[in-house]
């Protein structure tokens, strides 16, 4: 038997392999966004939040992986639609009737909406923030002399319809993940009679408290409960 | 009729050949005894249609005792039936109750064109195989059974692998169409054991490199496969496929 030279990440399994590790890095960037996030919850005007957020800013580090972060998200984003599209060729004629919700669950079978929803809110939150952050300056300093990335949260967080759209954000990520990181595992072939129970529990222990704790900024914001 | 019998509407998928459109007909069957098997019911009704000089319906069978692999209805929206671990033909009509619609289409895939009606070319399947679903050894006599010791899980594992008869109900379920819970099947149960390993970076390279070929999707792992999959074949084997792929990938 000889062997096919073909091109390792331009087969399927390559495909999926990308999506499962990007994913996981982007993972790995929600768990920092979050804790670093999770400063507000100090409830000290934001005087530990700004600490954070100017560490985060003047960081040579976490400057650089800033690009890295964006440049796996468009890889994640581009091998998606081009899975979906070969995937969409793979079944020309549509089924009449299709049963899937007795085989699997809904959120698995729509991870190409979620993320589509994830992208839009996104986008939103990314001209709320980063925008403002990186490029259009923030509106003052806070007692500390730090620039006050706070104050713009405050700002944004007190509109209710901003609300209502980061808790619906934060609920398409809830499902992404609960589907994606145990999915990301199998993908990596780590399915083991022995640690797949664990991994499915971890992600979704994982999917909902991280969403659980980013829908809780926007709301305690709103609400007054952080000041 | 007699007791316990039953009147059914049938939707069944009509389709002269690959090049022309399909479409639903109904079907109206009366007295279908709750103790036959779903393809007996359509030898009934295809018994009615030749008497009324229509064309039989055309639908792939063989064996008739679950382990052939040719019978592949699409049932009310799922392969094989509504039950569990079954194929069509082990599918009995007391799955059903009196007066039910089921709507009967064929698998749907490109890699699966339509023959006519409800018959699928399958040889996308065969093709796979013919890339490395076998061991190209000479096996001689046969040798004393100790003489190769193998782990008792694992041969367990690759007889579980083995049970895949081939049926296509994976890619008919799977969302994306995707053949991976079949190809992983085949190249599991020679992965497990000494006599396949001598191959195996070929087998797994050659026979992934036919799956996208013959444009089979590409798996999402929505696990629809293997609660469809008449055999049990579970989703480790899936998981394998990867490992086998990226080991063989990053050797040769």
């Amino acid at each position: 038997m000889s062997s096919t030279s073909g091109k390792m990440m331009q087969s399927s399994i390559g495909k999926k392999l990308l999506m499962g590790l990007t994913g996981l890095f982007l993972v790995s960037f929600l768990i920092v966004h979050c804790l670093l996030n999770s400063f507000i919850f100090f409830n000290d005007g934001g005087l530990l939040f700004n600490q954070g957020a100017k560490f985060m800013a003047t960081n040579p580090i976490i400057r650089a992986m800033e690009y890295v972060l964006f440049l796996g998200l468009i890889i994640h984003m581009l091998q998606a639609l081009i899975l979906t599209m070969q995937n969409n060729k793979a079944r020309p004629v549509k089924y009449v009737m299709q049963g899937n919700e007795a085989n699997s669950k809904w959120y698995s079978r729509s991870m190409g909406l979620l993320g589509t929803l994830l992208l839009l809110f996104l986008i939103i939150h990314l001209a709320h923030f980063w925008v403002k952050s990186r490029f259009t300056g923030l509106p003052g300093e806070d007692a500390n002399g730090n620039e006050n990335l706070y104050a713009v949260m405050q700002d944004v967080f007190h509109i209710w319809w901003v609300v209502v759209i980061y808790v619906a954000g934060v609920i398409s990520l809830a499902y992404h993940l609960l589907h994606g990181f145990q999915s990301a595992f199998q993908t990596l072939g780590w399915n083991h009679p022995k640690y797949t129970p664990t991994i499915k529990k971890i992600g979704m222990f994982f999917s909902i408290i991280i969403s659980l704790i980013f829908a809780l900024m926007p709301i305690c914001i709103y609400f007054g409960c952080i000041k | 009729m007699s007791h316990g019998n039953m009147n059914l509407t049938l939707k069944i998928w009509r389709q002269k050949s690959d090049k022309e459109k399909g479409k639903l007909v109904t079907y109206p069957v009366q007295d279908i005894s709750p103790d036959m098997s779903f393809l007996e019911m359509f030898d009934v009704l295809n018994e009615q249609l030749i008497t009324k000089g229509e064309e039989p319906i055309a639908f792939d069978h063989d064996c008739r005792e679950g382990i052939c692999g040719m019978c592949s209805m699409f049932i009310n929206g799922r392969p094989h039936g509504p039950k569990r671990g079954v194929t069509t033909c082990q599918l009995h009509m007391r799955s059903f109750k009196n007066g039910d619609t089921i709507v009967v289409e064929p698998w749907r895939a490109a890699a699966f064109p339509v023959i006519k009606d409800l018959t699928v070319d399958r040889s996308a399947f065969d093709r796979i195989i013919s890339k490395g679903g076998f061991i190209s050894v000479n096996t001689g006599n046969a040798q004393d059974a100790n003489n190769i010791p193998i782990p008792k899980t694992d041969a367990d594992a690759a007889f579980n692998a083995a049970a895949c008869i081939g049926c296509g109900a994976c890619v008919a379920t799977c969302k994306n169409s995707s053949a991976m819970l079949f190809v992983s099947a085949k190249i599991s149960q020679l992965a497990l054991l000494p006599q396949g390993k001598v191959e195996a970076t070929a087998r797994v390279k050659n026979m992934v490199a036919q799956m996208d070929e013959e444009g089979f999707g590409n798996c999402t792992n929505t696990g629809a496969c293997e609660i469809e999959c008449p055999k049990g074949i579970s989703l480790e084997n899936i998981a394998r496929m990867n490992r086998e792929f990226y080991v063989a990938n990053i050797k040769s």
